[in-house]
């Protein structure tokens, strides 16, 4: 027996390989990302980055038609595009054990939404877990793929931030089960979900659901844990242990399965302790849920929206906060930024030139809409950039300030295709920038289908993307190197001034995957006129100091040249190699 | 051994090595034998914003993250940030403080006015003050502040010098063991008996 660190994530990965799962598929997004990341180095698996979480799903559950077990990956929002597949799965049932792990983001650490991916289990009718810890989280996905396979559905894993990406001692005691795949057996009343068979399957759908509420009500996975009984609390996932930090004498109901939940069991901790609360994270779920049972928690204030905390829960509950040390006011915040040598910087700095009316996407180019670039007026969902910037045009927008779409080269492959051929089709005259630094940068340079390079390493085939731009439709696609400012701001001119849809792709590696740094630059004091002009770039290695003029941080400048580039008057210049530590 | 739990906050910004500073805290609780919970956020964090790690350890621990008052120690890679995560540390709980500013980027184009006061304000609190960039130079790379930082930790903390080794040894990449065992035993004699910052 070993006992080993493992993040949430890591320990959804072994679970799923221990379980036997074969096939991983699924997108990057924080929090999920290194489920599949880790799985895909597992031994004896196949793992992929699919294009979107839709396809994700489809290829997995083709697998388990197929006979393999397998696991899919996804944050919150990623979900959203997989329901399509995912209610009819519910329906047609598993060949091998399907689980879906799917990371919620309270808090928004990285997110542009705060969602409840509980509410998927009633909604889809199919099965949540919903690990507490890293240790549970290996057990629960395990004890997924069974669950699975028993009733013949998808499961879902159920994650927030604070599991994922919490790091928790676990015992790894077990090999690997056998991987032999399941014999397939055509079976068109099971697979083929046209009217006459999908009938049917919702009637066993509904008994399978029968079923696991009565597995629920005996599976170790719910526990209950009297002690005084006072005061019983209903928690699941990471609320569990908030919960005993903050009332470690409380009778607890730790739920592990949130969907179905076990009604009877419930009612019986109802009846054992004289107050009954419910502790959790993003939507009232488990609450409204025990108030259509009857059970009537009692409300105590607990924060709607954003992550809890043990001293949250402790002074819901009537505890006195700590004492504690004096803040200090006036901190500047400390937002994130494009790194030095940021391709992106070279697109935002062309479309601040024509005042451009920008819809973005989501990835790191996001951080486009902060100063001081500030050159980005949306920010909504996967793809939503490019039906966003026709739906302005429609709205009469852009005779003055013309209208551009932002988008990088993944969430392209994600779901911004099919925005373009929209556009094309229905005779849009936008500018869409595609903003193709090679990699998934955002979630930690994951492989893409622009990369050439799969999750397992494997070279491959690469989007020809100005071909694909043009096959849809789209007549004016040009490819432009951000890094050189002059060209950039050119195409963007002559595209916003053309009547017609076009396509720029700023292509340039992210500044984050070019190991050798170009020498760096520094501002001659003599020459600079504190003009401002280069700070406008919001260069992290470059600072406005009291005098209004420049000053480049050498340790960090990685040579991109961008700011010599805008300095009208030669101020920035070559330097020697770095070699004082940095820092003021 | 420990039987309370104890919690240790590390604070600092993008790409300064708080991760991997939380990792080896957390691991060498694991190899004293106890329970660990280490808590981070990746993401937007990683793109030089703030980063706070918190790493909890004892005979049983619950919860992976603490809240106001509840830390025993902060360890902050940066001013502005040890000032920022100052409420989580207890009355009586120890701050260690890199001696070092690195400007967020509404103060580096200009926007916002350097915070003034905050070391004043940080001395006030009883703030042990390190130079873990000269120290690390001085064991052979600035690139172990971070662990310049974890040895100052360590004469707070009773795991073992083997300990520390051993897991230090087993975690950081094998070309740079060599100066970030002596990062470690530059930030362990700064903080510990006689060194310069026990005031």
């Amino acid at each position: 027996m070993s006992s080993t660190l493992l993040s949430g994530n890591e320990a959804v990965a072994r679970g799923a390989w221990e379980a036997g799962a074969s096939v991983g598929v699924g997108y990057p997004g924080t929090p999920s990302t290194q489920a599949l990341e880790v799985f895909a180095r597992m031994e004896g698996v196949y793992a992929e980055w699919a294009p979107n979480e839709k396809v994700a799903l489809e290829v997995a559950a083709g697998a388990s038609m197929g006979g393999a077990r397998a696991l899919v990956t996804m944050k919150h929002v990623g979900m959203n595009v997989a329901a399509d597949p995912l209610f009819t799965l519910a329906y047609t049932g598993v060949g091998a054990g399907l689980v879906i792990f799917v990371a919620d983001d309270p808090g928004m650490h990285s997110s542009q939404n705060e969602q409840d991916s509980r509410n998927w289990g009633p909604f889809a009718r199919v099965p949540v877990l919903e690990p507490a810890d890293s240790s549970e989280a290996l057990e629960f996905t395990r004890a997924a793929f069974e669950i699975s396979e028993r009733f013949d559905i998808p499961v879902i894993v159920r994650s927030t931030t604070r599991l994922s990406h919490s790091k928790g001692v676990v015992d790894l005691t077990r090999d690997r089960i056998s991987t032999e795949p399941r014999e397939y057996l055509k079976d068109i009343g099971k697979w083929v979900m046209m009217p006459a068979m999908a009938r049917a399957r919702r009637e066993a759908l509904d008994e399978r659901v029968r079923q696991m509420s009565e597995f629920a009500e005996d599976s170790q996975l719910n526990r209950i844990e009297m002690r005084d009984p006072t005061l019983g609390i209903v928690a699941s996932g990471v609320c569990y242990q908030y919960v005993r930090e903050a009332l470690p004498d409380a009778s607890v109901f730790k739920l592990g399965i949130s969907f179905p939940v076990p009604e009877k069991a419930l009612a019986a901790f109802a009846a054992q302790v004289d107050r009954l609360v419910v502790v959790e994270e993003a939507d009232a779920y488990l609450a409204s849920k025990l108030r259509s049972l009857g059970l009537d928690p009692e409300p105590v204030g607990l924060p709607a929206a954003g992550e809890l905390s043990p001293g949250i829960i402790a002074s819901a509950l009537g505890a006195e906060a700590p004492a504690t040390r004096n803040s200090v006011s006036g901190l500047p915040p400390r937002p994130p930024l494009m790194c030095p040598g940021c391709p992106h910087r070279g697109a935002y700095n062309a479309l601040r030139k024509v005042k451009a009316i920008v819809t973005g996407d989501i990835g790191c180019y996001t951080l486009g809409a902060l100063a001081p670039l500030a050159s980005m007026d949306s920010c909504v969902c996967m793809g939503a950039s490019i039906g966003m910037a026709h739906g302005m045009r429609l709205a009469g927008q852009g005779s003055d300030r013309p209208v551009a779409a932002v988008i990088g080269d993944s969430t392209f492959a994600h779901s911004g295709i099919t925005g373009l051929i929209d556009l094309a089709y229905n005779g849009s005259d936008a500018l869409v920038c595609i903003l193709d630094n090679r990699i998934t940068a955002m979630t930690g340079h994951q492989q893409n289908p622009v990369s050439g390079m799969t999750l397992q390493g494997r070279p491959t085939t690469e989007i020809d993307l100005e071909a694909l731009c043009r096959s849809v439709g789209v007549r004016r696609v040009r490819t432009v190197d951000p890094h050189d400012l002059a060209a950039a701001e050119q195409a963007v001119r002559e595209e916003v001034a053309a009547d017609e849809l076009s396509v720029i792709i700023f292509r340039a590696p992210c500044a984050l995957l070019i190991k050798d740094k170009e020498q760096p630059f520094a501002v001659d004091e003599e020459s600079c006129t504190a003009c401002g002009l280069c700070i406008r770039l919001g260069c992290p290695a470059i600072s406005k100091e009291q005098d209004g003029k420049a000053r480049i941080d050498t340790t960090i400048c990685v040579g991109c040249g961008d700011c010599v580039q805008v300095c009208r008057f030669s101020a920035i210049e070559l330097t020697g190699p770095a070699c004082d530590i940095g820092g003021v | 051994m420990a039987v309370q739990t104890v919690t240790v906050m590390l604070a600092g910004v993008g790409g300064q090595g708080t991760i991997l500073a939380a990792d080896v805290l957390a691991k060498t609780a694991v190899a004293a034998g106890l329970d660990v919970k280490l808590s981070e956020v990746h993401g937007m964090a990683q793109r030089g914003g703030s980063v706070d790690t918190v790493v909890r350890f004892g005979q049983s621990v619950a919860s992976p993250i603490t809240d106001h008052g509840c830390a025993d120690h902060l360890v902050a890679f940066e001013m502005i940030e040890a000032a920022r995560q100052l409420p989580y540390v207890k009355p009586g709980g120890r701050l260690l403080v890199n001696s070092r500013t690195i400007d967020p980027l509404p103060v580096l184009i200009g926007d916002l006015a350097s915070p003034a006061g905050v070391e004043e304000a940080l001395v006030a609190e009883g703030a042990i003050f390190i130079d873990a960039e000269e120290l690390a130079c001085e064991a052979g790379s600035p690139k172990s502040a971070n662990i310049v930082l974890l040895g100052a930790l360590s004469t707070g903390l009773e795991f073992s010098l083997d300990l520390w080794t051993e897991v230090i040894g087993g975690r950081v990449p094998p070309a740079t063991v060599e100066f970030n065992l002596r990062a470690f035993e530059l930030g362990r004699r700064a903080c510990g008996e006689g060194g310069a910052c026990l005031l």
